[in-house]
């Protein structure tokens, strides 16, 4: 037992007891397809095998890995990169037989010695956003995955009727078979099946089960996630981690995927087999000690999580609230971690993989459900995370406890609560200007801190109301903007610049309006405006770090490749940065965690057995990041129009937007665009605000001349074939595919810088053909 | 007067290092102090008292995302 720790048999979560005939439901699926295989060893990481399944032909085989896809993909996100490239068209959409759900590994996934070690990437061709998604997200699946024999499954094709695969890695086979009578909703079916697959009746055996799940919700949305589980043998329950951005969850429905199970054997500190046993005992212990010692006086990610940021982002105008219209709000305090700290369940250690110290996956058990078809229900709440309560200030709602409704009901849907939380909260600010209506509603009354009318939403979401508004709602914010330009409702500048998405996919939650680095950070992105990427608001409105556009971009280019390299290796990012050394302020580069850094490098090689520096691991990443762009390119997305983002990103779009933060844009105008303040004193609020939007919109064409130079990509933001061959990544039909679009795009008129350049300023490169030169 | 990244503010006579934390709502606690390239540790933040003239940069860890 460990410090804080309580007995197993001592903690009882409250929660309803529900009683299931899991024989009766086991006895009514057909087994459509058998599989057996050999079950093998990993080594140094690796099963150097992944798994793929045709779910049309009911086909069922094993794919090699060979030496050179580790070197030019590394694993994780890479080999999914990879493998979709090999498998679909440029043509292919979410919905297309041929389209590929993914679940990766990476070589470090599933190690116990470091924490954060549990993380699977997920991959797809995303209903938001036309292009690949790819998500990460905790739980057992990922580790049990490698443990049952493979780095990846790709799943392709779609069952007739509702199925479950089951990997079963105790006894070597993999099966296809029908699933009629389960829960479809993932806080029931993941319990079910974890009974109902585990080879004894007893919590250690329930433990070697893990479910990937949506709900459905995700039936009727584009907003669908995975749920991962992960079985807690103190609360006896099966928990959920999300793979929540870009509509995977979706996928899975549409291929009538009810669940897939991974079950292990035996889970043990050396299943990895890394290739230097001590030396990840030794890198691990550090960061392990480091984690105990000092989180409490830094993050306290073992005490509240992620949602320790609430209060940090309301005291630097970042919380978004009504739409992203603020950034602070005078209700917030009600919604800071402290009152979730009251809710959350104490003295269980908390992680979403074994080993993980951070244990910031939080609960709160025997919580009573208030609406829906789960009223009066006691159950566990995993999260809320910071994003979540982010979700609940941008639409104007401060009560803790509805929040923990809208959580739960999110996860056991299959949503994602991003995309629902941004996305309610755009059609409540067009519901307050009378662009949407009651009646254009559906009958829901959908303004800010109704909170009534949310649950009613995602009900019948779930329930997959057939009017209008249900129906594209659910499909995001890029639908509903179309919708209501097409039907002639609004102003369409107002409503393109006030729905926060990019690519199609919701944002985050984050004001980026005073940083232009972040914009980019949103904008300047593979998948969509997900903060995975970078994080840079602080080193650029706050520290003040990064003021120029080189600067900027250098930011843009060396983070977005660091973040990349935890998902190529199945590990999460919160124990490189939400923790630091002691002495961390007294190196040169504090912002990067010098120290952790260089763990992560002795990490991987103790693992691989390989001899990589800290440069090769940006290039490991570099090499995979270019490949996915150049693949957004083929599916004809990746340029520069794609990296559009929303105004509302930047600037303020209304005038009560300009004149509550009246003193800062004023002083705007003075400092940055040179007015007088005689100026600025006989200029009306909409002549600043005009003046504001053409400005902020030029800076940020110039930060994406600045990025794409960076990275080696054209103005209109190609990777260069030249680039990629640095690069290593040699394939001719990729090379030849970007060949052939960037000069499409010279032949356009499109291969020249974006910014607008005053005199005295200048492009990243005289020459816009600069690579040519390479 | 002194400069806080990159922002000029009234210089407080005996203000400490965590006096003008909280004076400029910088609540995050993974900071970086350095006043005048030189950095002051965590302990020494309600001790040090900031000399007139100085610049100062509180480095914010990058964290959430």
């Amino acid at each position: 037992m460990v410090e804080g720790q309580i007995p197993i048999e001592e903690y009882k979560t409250g929660n309803t007891k529900h009683k299931w005939d899991n024989k009766k439901m086991k006895s009514s699926h057909k087994i459509l397809t058998k599989y057996t295989y050999k079950k093998g060893e990993i080594q140094k990481g690796y099963t150097n095998r992944t798994l793929h399944i045709n779910l049309t032909t009911n086909e069922v085989k094993e794919k090699k890995i060979t030496e050179d896809m580790k070197k030019k993909f590394t694993g994780g996100r890479g080999f999914g990169l990879k493998l979709l490239w090999d498998s679909i068209k440029p043509t292919t959409r979410w919905n297309s037989e041929e389209n590929e759900l993914i679940i990766t590994t990476g070589p470090l996934c599933g190690t116990t010695q470091y924490p954060g070690s549990g993380k699977s990437l997920c991959l797809t061709v995303s209903p938001s956003t036309n292009i690949i998604c790819d998500s990460n997200v905790g739980g057992f699946f990922g580790p049990y995955l490698k443990f049952a024999g493979f780095d990846a499954v790709e799943i392709q094709g779609k069952a007739k009727k509702d199925v479950i695969l089951l990997i079963d890695g105790e006894e070597g086979k993999i099966t296809i078979e029908t699933a009629p009578n389960e829960e479809t909703n993932s806080h029931i079916l993941a319990d079910q099946l974890t009974y109902m697959y585990a080879s004894e009746d007893n919590e250690r055996s329930r433990q070697k089960i893990s479910v990937v799940s949506a709900g459905k919700g995700a039936d009727h949305s584009f907003w669908g996630c995975l749920n991962f589980s992960f079985w807690d043998i103190r609360r006896k329950t099966a928990r959920l981690k999300q793979a929540g951005r870009g509509g995977l969850g979706t996928v899975l429905r549409d291929k009538k995927i009810k669940a897939i199970v991974a079950k292990v054997e035996k889970i043990s500190g050396v299943s990895n087999n890394p290739a230097d046993p001590v030396k990840l005992a030794r890198v691990g212990t550090k960061i392990h000690k480091e984690i105990r010692d000092l989180d409490r006086y830094q993050c306290n990610m073992r005490a509240v999580g992620t949602s320790h940021l609430v209060e940090i982002m309301d005291a630097y105008d970042l919380l978004p609230t009504e739409n992203y219209r603020f950034g602070c709000f005078p209700k917030a305090s009600k919604i800071y971690s402290p009152h979730f700290y009251e809710l959350f369940t104490k003295v269980i250690p908390d992680g979403c993989w074994h080993g993980c110290t951070m244990a910031c996956a939080k609960t709160v058990d025997g919580f009573t459900v208030k609406t829906g078809p789960y009223k009066g229900q006691r159950v566990t709440v995993d999260g809320p995370e910071y994003e979540t309560v982010g979700c609940g200030s941008n639409m104007s709602l401060w009560d803790p406890l509805w929040i923990l409704e809208f959580n739960f009901y999110c996860d056991t849907y299959g949503l994602d609560t991003i995309s629902t939380g941004t996305g309610i909260a755009f059609y409540m600010e067009m519901y307050e200007y009378g662009i949407l209506n009651k009646k254009r509603c559906g009958g829901l009354e959908l303004c800010f801190g109704n909170s009534e009318a949310v649950m009613e939403l995602l009900h019948r979401i779930a329930n997959g109301d057939k009017g209008d508004f249900i129906k594209t709602a659910a499909k995001g914010i890029r639908r509903v903007k179309d919708w209501m330009i097409k039907k002639g409702w609004g102003d369409k500048q107002l409503i393109e610049d006030t729905g926060m998405e990019s690519k199609g996919l919701e944002y985050s939650e984050y004001v980026t309006k005073e940083s232009l680095a972040m914009q980019g950070g949103y904008g300047l992105t593979l998948k969509g405006p997900q903060h995975d990427e970078a994080w840079l608001i602080f080193m650029d409105m706050v520290n003040n770090a990064i003021p120029t556009f080189k600067d900027k971009a250098e930011a843009l280019h060396y983070f977005p490749m660091w973040r990349t390299w935890f998902g190529l290796n199945g590990l999460c990012k919160l124990p490189w940065n939400d923790i630091e050394p002691a002495n961390n302020a007294e190196t040169d580069e504090p912002a990067k965690v010098p120290e952790h850094v260089q763990s992560y490098v002795e990490y991987q090689n103790a693992v691989t057995g390989w001899n990589v520096d800290k440069e090769e691991i940006i290039l490991q990443s570099e090499r995979c990041y270019n490949w996915q762009r150049a693949m957004n390119v083929w599916m004809g997305r990746g340029r520069r129009k794609d990296d559009w983002i929303p105004y509302r990103s930047m600037g303020p779009v209304t005038e009560m937007e300009y004149n509550s933060r009246k003193e800062r844009y004023d002083k705007q105008l003075i400092e940055k665009l040179g007015l007088s303040e005689k100026q600025v004193e006989n200029m009306s609020v909409s002549e600043k605000m005009k003046t504001l939007y053409d400005y902020r919109q030029n800076q940020y064409q110039k930060l994406a001349d600045a990025v794409y130079y960076r990275r080696g990509w054209t103005p209109n933001g190609v990777p260069t074939p030249q680039k990629m061959k640095q690069l290593g990544m040699d394939d001719s039909k990729i090379l030849e595919m970007l060949q052939q679009k960037i000069n499409e795009d010279k032949k356009a008129g499109f291969n020249v810088w974006g910014g607008k350049y005053s005199k005295g300023e200048k492009p990243p490169s005289n020459d816009p053909h600069y690579w040519e030169k390479w | 007067m002194i400069e806080v990244n990159g922002k000029k503010v009234d210089w407080v006579e005996n203000e400490t290092v965590s006096q003008l934390l909280k004076r400029v709502r910088y609540i995050f606690p993974l900071v970086v102090v350095k006043i005048n390239d030189k950095v002051i540790l965590k302990k020494d933040f309600s001790t040090y008292s900031i000399p007139d003239n100085s610049k100062i940069a509180v480095i914010h860890m990058i964290s959430g995302g």
